[in-house]
């Protein structure tokens, strides 16, 4: 299950303020990109973007050559595109299993859904919470918990958002094997994320985002030595000073 | 490690999640998958506690034999049968409904009409309470597609809208009788036991929502709605649908407030505009729901069980209109302040949190006893 | 007729007002708290008796009766917040804080029955008899007199929340609660305040809609809060210019069909929110998105 993700041209502004500018990207099929940037560059704006929680000004989303810019949160996610959410997002008064159980499944048997559901909790590790309300949840299971039912409906290509926000550095490690596990099934990933460690250890492709455009794209290494990715951490800095 | 212990020793030392939690009750996982360890007992009392109801609801009428007290009956099941249906929709929803009276009101000048234009009477009528509530479900179509567009807050006010627009409407209608109303047959039955025809059509009605509200609590739709309840954008991230979903459980919602409304018609034997479209209807039947639990099946039959009869007893004790409207006022108050999940919620809560605390405080006295034998164990994590 | 029309639609811009008064501040209450009181028909109707017993019992000038009923309103309004709506929290705290406001509603309505029994009352003094001769209809000196009021109240708010340190607050919660907090605001104090300022304008209201109403009884807060809620809906929540515009439409609409057909011309407010709301549902000026849980 693979797909690419290309982002082209998009703008989007809110009043007086331009979050994306002019924006392309592309998130390889079977690839894990990551997505880096100053806070307020635009990441989780394109995100929003791409998923229909967010109308575009300009600009195209496709998901393998097909367009699917403007598209309902619904029907992206119908066409294979999972989403989670810097704050998580989960049911608060649903147990963890029936939050796993709200996702569209594509026309499963009940007890083949449930067995799907215990399969992908025991997968990211939260199986012994099944019956407990996800609302008693800690972030990190909470963050386990988005990663699981993004997961329910097999989509091709997950966008996380911060995944490892907040958590600590164990469960990192635990999260970045998980994600390396489903990316050897061919699952492409697009991830924002400000942990260096975590994007450069883990993505194949590094995208830069800066003021809404995109600054600088490639490998990890050499992102990471390019001096315009420098000037825009710290050149924001500076500017705030 | 084993990704489970790694991420049972991550989460134990992760922050607490913001909100004040609910204690998550100790779990067991059989071949139907993952049960709370006090639901599977709880389930054959449970089981076991609907029987002994329906047994005392059945018999109620050829025990209590005193029409007042049928009287009261047949009306507190009716409000039963309401209570379940707008906790149906609103309970799991969370879109709260001010304007149920509205479907009350359809069903209930539907009866009258057709039984005046119809010329029925006795036993026949009680035919028409499923197309009373075919009638309610088709109008909650249109209904439903305007105000369930928009935001909570605002659905409650539209609701409140429509409400007015149905009273108003009726009041100066001639099909339904201006604001003097519309006499109904009266089916001539024995009196001594005049009330127990409408009282089992009652029971029945009552028993039905019940048995529909848990089929639908336990269903995939039920969980849909719930998740709309809890977060409906991102349950339409996730591929729900939220529209027809909300609009389904409104119909459905709708279908059996429009019979309760025709049957109570029938039984009190006219239909004027300001006590079928009654501002107090609406208030009560939230009351209940939010009484019994919000959100729970047993909630708002437990609501209506305790709130209906004590309403009518307070209506005897009190001849003039505004004690009572002053006493239902405190005592809302009383139950949102103090009570704010209900009483079923929150007794289960101090059953649970008791038998948790049983069960650790047994936990940590064998382990203290264990470890008073023999030198202390190297200190490990508390896996959650 | 064409006086008629005149006379409607002058009484409906004027009536609209004071409504837009009451309606201010119901959406002044829906923008830092975020609930809907619906208690704001039934404290307009307090705010009526109040006048009334000063009027009749102490003999004290309308005018001069609202220099204690509006400062009185507004602490009732501070004590109803504090002791049944502050406390409210949790996931359901909306739809409770609704709720909380309808059983206070419940509870008024109550005691003012006590105290008054359903006898149709009014307010009177020597300036609501007469009446103003203009074009060729007459135009009851009341109505003026209730629209300056509302005037200088609208202003008096516009002050409030755009000239002072408070005000600035106030529009900060609205934006953002949390943000709010973070800048030390204290938004506890700021909604106890903006609920009493909520409250203390249907002491203004409350004596005009006595003069205006040639009668009213503790039954009328439902017909009030109706049309109010159908202004603020209209207008979208959160919008007080809005709600202004909406308040006077609403009026001269309605008093126009009340020219043709009396009995109707109170359905025309509910039909128009439920028009209005398939096409646009936000309201005419609300800006927040449709689904912001």
């Amino acid at each position: 299950m693979t797909g690419t993700l290309r982002v082209d041209g998009v703008s989007k502004s809110f009043g007086g303020l331009q979050a994306l500018a002019d924006c392309s990207l592309t998130a390889s099929a079977g690839r894990i990109t990551g997505l880096i940037g100053p806070n307020g560059s635009g990441k989780t704006t394109l995100f929003n973007a791409i998923t229909g929680y967010e109308r575009i000004d300009a600009g195209q989303v496709y998901l393998d050559e097909q367009r699917i810019t403007g598209a309902s949160p619904q029907r992206v996610f119908a066409l294979g595109v999972g989403r989670t959410f810097q704050l998580t997002r989960i049911f608060p008064r649903l147990t963890v299993l029936e939050n796993m159980l709200v996702p569209a499944n594509r026309g499963r048997p009940a007890r083949e859904r449930r067995e799907h559901a215990m399969d992908l909790l025991a997968f990211t590790g939260i199986a012994g919470h099944a019956g407990a309300l996800a609302g008693t949840l800690s972030y990190g299971q909470r963050k386990l918990l988005e990663l699981a039912y993004v997961l329910v409906a097999d989509p091709a290509v997950v966008l996380l958002d911060e995944p490892a926000g907040g958590v600590n550095p164990s469960l990192i490690h635990h999260i970045a094997d998980r994600i390396r596990e489903l990316n050897s099934a061919g699952r492409t990933f697009l991830i924002v994320e400000h942990n260096m460690e975590f994007v450069m250890g883990l993505c194949h492709q590094v995208t830069v985002l800066d003021s809404g455009t995109v600054v600088a794209s490639g490998p990890p290494e050499v992102i990471r030595a390019d001096p315009r990715v420098l000037d825009a951490y710290l050149g924001t800095e500076t500017a705030n000073d | 490690m084993t990704p489970d212990q790694t991420a049972g020793k991550a989460a134990a030392s992760d922050q607490v999640a913001p909100d004040p939690p609910a204690t998550a009750p100790a779990t067991v996982t059989t071949k139907a998958g993952t049960r709370h360890a006090w639901q599977l007992s709880s389930r054959s009392l449970a089981v076991a506690g609907v029987a002994l109801l329906i047994a005392v609801v059945g018999l109620f009428p050829l025990v209590f034999t005193n029409p007042t007290v049928t009287n009261i009956g047949v009306i507190t099941l009716i409000f039963v049968a309401v209570a379940s249906a707008w906790n149906t929709f609103s309970g799991f929803s969370g879109y709260l409904s001010l304007g149920h009276a509205v479907f009350y009101g359809t069903g209930a000048y539907f009866l009258a009409v057709a039984a005046r234009d119809w010329n029925l009477n006795g036993a026949a009528v009680f035919w028409l309470l499923p197309l009373a509530g075919v009638v309610t479900a088709v109008v909650a179509v249109p209904v439903g597609l305007v105000a369930l567009r928009v935001r909570r807050q605002t659905f409650v006010v539209v609701t409140i809208a429509y409400f007015f627009i149905a009273q108003l409407s009726a009041s100066n209608l001639t099909v339904t009788g201006g604001s003097s109303g519309l006499l109904l047959p009266v089916p001539n039955w024995a009196p001594e036991t005049f009330n127990n025809p409408f009282y089992y059509v009652a029971m029945i009605l009552a028993a039905g929502t019940v048995a529909l509200s848990v089929l639908i609590r336990r269903s995939v739709f039920g969980l849909q709605l719930r998740a709309i309840r809890d977060d409906e954008d991102r349950a339409a991230g996730l591929g729900v649908r939220a529209m027809p979903v909300k609009l389904s459980a409104l119909v459905l919602s709708a279908f059996i407030t429009g019979m309760a409304g025709a049957l109570w018609v029938y039984f009190i034997g006219q239909a004027v505009p300001q006590f079928v479209f009654d501002p107090l209807f609406d208030l009560a039947v939230v009351l209940m729901a939010f009484f019994g639990g919000l959100g729970t099946v047993a909630g708002p039959v437990l609501g209506a069980l305790i709130l209906e009869p004590t309403q009518f007893y307070l209506n005897l004790q009190y001849t003039n209109n505004y004690e009572s409207e002053i006493l239902f006022g405190a005592l809302f108050l009383v139950v949102i302040l103090f009570l704010p999940r209900g009483v079923l919620p929150t007794a289960g809560e101090w059953v649970t949190s008791g038998r948790i605390r049983r069960l650790r405080d047994g936990w940590l006295t064998r382990r203290a006893r264990r470890t008073a034998n023999r030198p202390a164990p190297p200190a490990t994590g508390n896996l959650s | 007729m064409a006086s008629e029309i005149s006379q409607a639609i002058a009484a409906g811009i004027l009536g609209g007002g004071v409504y837009a008064l009451m309606a201010a501040g119901l959406t002044l209450i829906f923008g830092v708290l975020d609930i809907i009181n619906v208690a704001q028909g039934i404290f307009v109707v307090l705010g009526a008796y109040l006048s009334y017993v000063l009027s009749v019992h102490l003999h004290l000038d309308l005018l001069l009766g609202l220099l204690i009923t509006v400062p009185a309103m507004f602490v009732i309004g501070v004590v109803i917040y504090w002791l049944f709506i502050r406390p409210l929290r949790g996931a359901e705290r909306t739809s409770m804080t609704l709720l909380a406001c309808f059983a206070v509603a419940l509870i008024i309505e109550g005691v003012l029955y006590r105290e008054f029994g359903s006898n149709y009352v009014s307010l009177n003094a020597w300036y609501t008899t007469g009446s103003v001769h203009l074009f060729d209809f007459y135009l009851a000196d009341i109505y003026l007199i209730g629209f300056g009021l509302a005037v200088v109240a609208m202003a008096a708010l516009y002050l409030i929340l755009y000239r002072t340190k408070f005000g600035r607050a106030v529009r900060a919660t609205m934006q953002n609660q949390v943000a709010a907090r973070l800048i030390g605001i204290d938004v506890t104090r700021v909604s106890a305040v903006t609920f009493g300022i909520g409250t203390a304008v249907t002491a203004i209201g409350g004596m005009v809609y006595g003069a205006i109403s040639g009668g009213f009884t503790p039954n009328s807060g439902y017909d009030l809060i109706s049309r109010l809620l159908a202004i603020v809906i209209l207008a979208g929540l959160g919008s007080i210019g809005g709600a202004l515009v909406a308040a006077i439409f609403m009026t001269t609409a309605e008093a126009l069909v009340d020219v043709w057909q009396p009995s109707w011309a109170v359905v025309v407010f509910y039909l128009a929110i439920v028009i209005i709301l398939t096409f646009r549902p936000a309201g005419l000026f609300g800006h927040r998105a449709v689904r912001a849980q």
